[in-house]
């Protein structure tokens, strides 16, 4: 599609672009992908330590130790965002703390703490899933698409 | 006055008496301090919101060009500026807690040389005495409404830009001591397709390339001309595309002549990526960095060619590519004349 409309551009534009694009600085894709899967396998082993934890010192079992993991998982992105870290994170690590559990806390409390001028109502409660909307209306979305088709799988097809 | 068909020669040579340039934490690092009049140590000014914060850096900036001069606030006659936030508010509030009558403007970040230009053809026009001609940007005002809140953890590409935190200000006077303004070119609308918003020097280099071509050609000066021809906030990319695209259409623009705001303001190491963006950038570079080197004999003749992006967040989320402009003013020292 971005091929179609690039043709119906008059072909002045269409140079110019080839040419802005040669001198365009392009996003270091190998290097992003590096530092997105080590920040991005940090902020796992630290979920691990932290599962760990409460199975041993609580009484969780690996199933029941998720819920309380990532509570405190979205609790320490709540300090790390409020104090002005993670945005710097994000911007070194990418897909790395976005990807993880803290990037949709962070994408929740950023949009929180940055329409508190707007009230707490029409601010606050309106935009505060601005940015983690779609992540849920998608989610849904798909488990239930995914369930459609497991149910009419196991129906049918007597797996 | 009109010289061809998009340019004004301004024979009356309005002067700008004064400035008035104030800045945030992050300019105060940066590789320019001395530009500012006023630098605040807080993003908020003590304000409830950035964008009230927005307002009293443009009320500031503008007290502060009125006390440099030897005149009151009530001999000005109009208050011409603009910024990025919707509806261009923060201006309209500063207009009003001035009590002056006020031209709003829009043109993005090439509102500041679009507001001097006016102001510069009004004056020359006998139209005032007096103009206060200004504009304004705050970064966490304009992230929050043309990006994402300024926590949030998104990686920006390498091609994108940090907005100014800022207001600037110039004291136009028909009369008086300072550098005055001889000419400006006002831009067209060029739209070359591009649709990327992390990527506005790269889409605006077309615009400054077309303004600086036909402000050369139609005023009938060589690039050399100027000691320097300066660009509001291509950045990086925007300043190689611009220079390699003129080079291209046989301007012979020297590369050392061609400066840009958005590269000057803030020093090697600052978090900006391809460099500075906003209304306020080629404001308060302008009138805080380069009319000071002027007056100082260092440069003679400067071409300010503020760059801005028409966009908005709707057109982009309706795939809309983004409409450039640039507008070109030419301030030339006093002392040359005489």
């Amino acid at each position: 599609m971005a091929d179609e409309k690039k043709k119906n551009l008059p072909p002045e534009a269409q140079e110019y672009q080839e040419f802005q694009s040669k001198r365009e600085v392009k996003r270091p894709l190998l290097k992003n992908c590096l530092k997105a899967f080590l920040v991005g396998g940090f902020i796992c082993f630290i979920g691990q330590i932290i599962t760990t934890f409460y199975i041993y010192n609580f009484n969780f079992t690996e199933q029941t130790a998720g819920n309380p993991t990532v509570a405190t998982l979205i609790f320490i992105t709540m300090l790390l965002t409020g104090f002005g870290f993670y945005d710097r994170i994000g911007q070194f690590a990418g897909a790395g703390s976005a990807v993880p559990v803290t990037g949709f806390g962070n994408a929740v409390i950023a949009s929180a703490i940055e329409y508190r001028t707007e009230g707490f109502i029409l601010g606050v409660g309106s935009n505060m899933l601005k940015l983690a909307g779609p992540v849920i209306v998608y989610g849904v979305f798909a488990a239930f698409v995914i369930a459609i088709i497991k149910t009419i799988l196991v129906q049918w097809g007597g797996f | 006055m009109l010289a061809g068909h998009q340019t004004w020669i301004f024979n009356n040579s309005p002067v700008i008496l004064t400035t008035g340039t104030v800045g945030g934490p992050f300019e105060a690092k940066g590789n320019i301090p001395e530009a500012f009049d006023t630098l605040h140590d807080d993003m908020w000014l003590k304000q409830a919101s950035f964008e009230k914060a927005q307002q009293k850096m443009m009320e500031e900036a503008c007290q502060i060009a009125i006390k440099k001069s030897s005149i009151e606030i009530e001999q000005v006659q109009f208050f011409i500026s603009g910024d990025l936030i919707n509806q261009i508010t923060p201006t309209s509030f500063a207009a009003s807690t001035m009590g002056l009558p006020f031209f709003g403007l829009f043109s993005a970040c090439a509102t500041s040389m679009e507001s001097l230009a006016l102001s510069a053809a009004i004056i020359n026009g006998n139209g005032a005495n007096y103009i206060l001609s200004g504009s304004s940007s705050h970064n966490a005002a304009t992230e929050k409404q043309f990006r994402y809140p300024t926590e949030y953890g998104g990686q920006k590409p390498p091609t994108s830009q940090w907005t100014v935190t800022g207001a600037g200000c110039a004291l136009v006077a028909k009369e008086g001591n300072g550098p005055k303004i001889t000419s400006a070119t006002i831009g067209k609308v060029v739209d070359m397709g591009m649709t990327d918003p992390f990527n506005m020097g790269g889409a605006m280099a077309a615009a400054a390339a077309d303004t600086i071509e036909t402000h050369l050609k139609e005023r009938n000066v060589d690039p050399s001309y100027y000691d320097l021809i300066i660009t509001g906030d291509l950045g990086h990319v925007g300043r190689e595309v611009s220079l390699d695209y003129m080079h291209k259409r046989n301007i012979s623009l020297e590369e050392k002549n061609y400066v840009d705001c958005g590269l000057t303001i803030y020093r090697e190491g600052q978090p900006v990526l391809a460099g500075a963006s906003g209304s306020a950038c080629s404001a308060v570079v302008t009138y805080g960095h380069f009319l000071k080197q002027m007056a100082k004999g260092e440069l003679k003749r400067i071409l300010v060619v503020a760059t801005g992006s028409l966009h908005s967040t709707l057109s982009i989320q309706q795939s809309d590519p983004i409409p450039c402009i640039a507008h070109a003013v030419s301030i030339e020292s006093g002392s040359d004349n005489v």
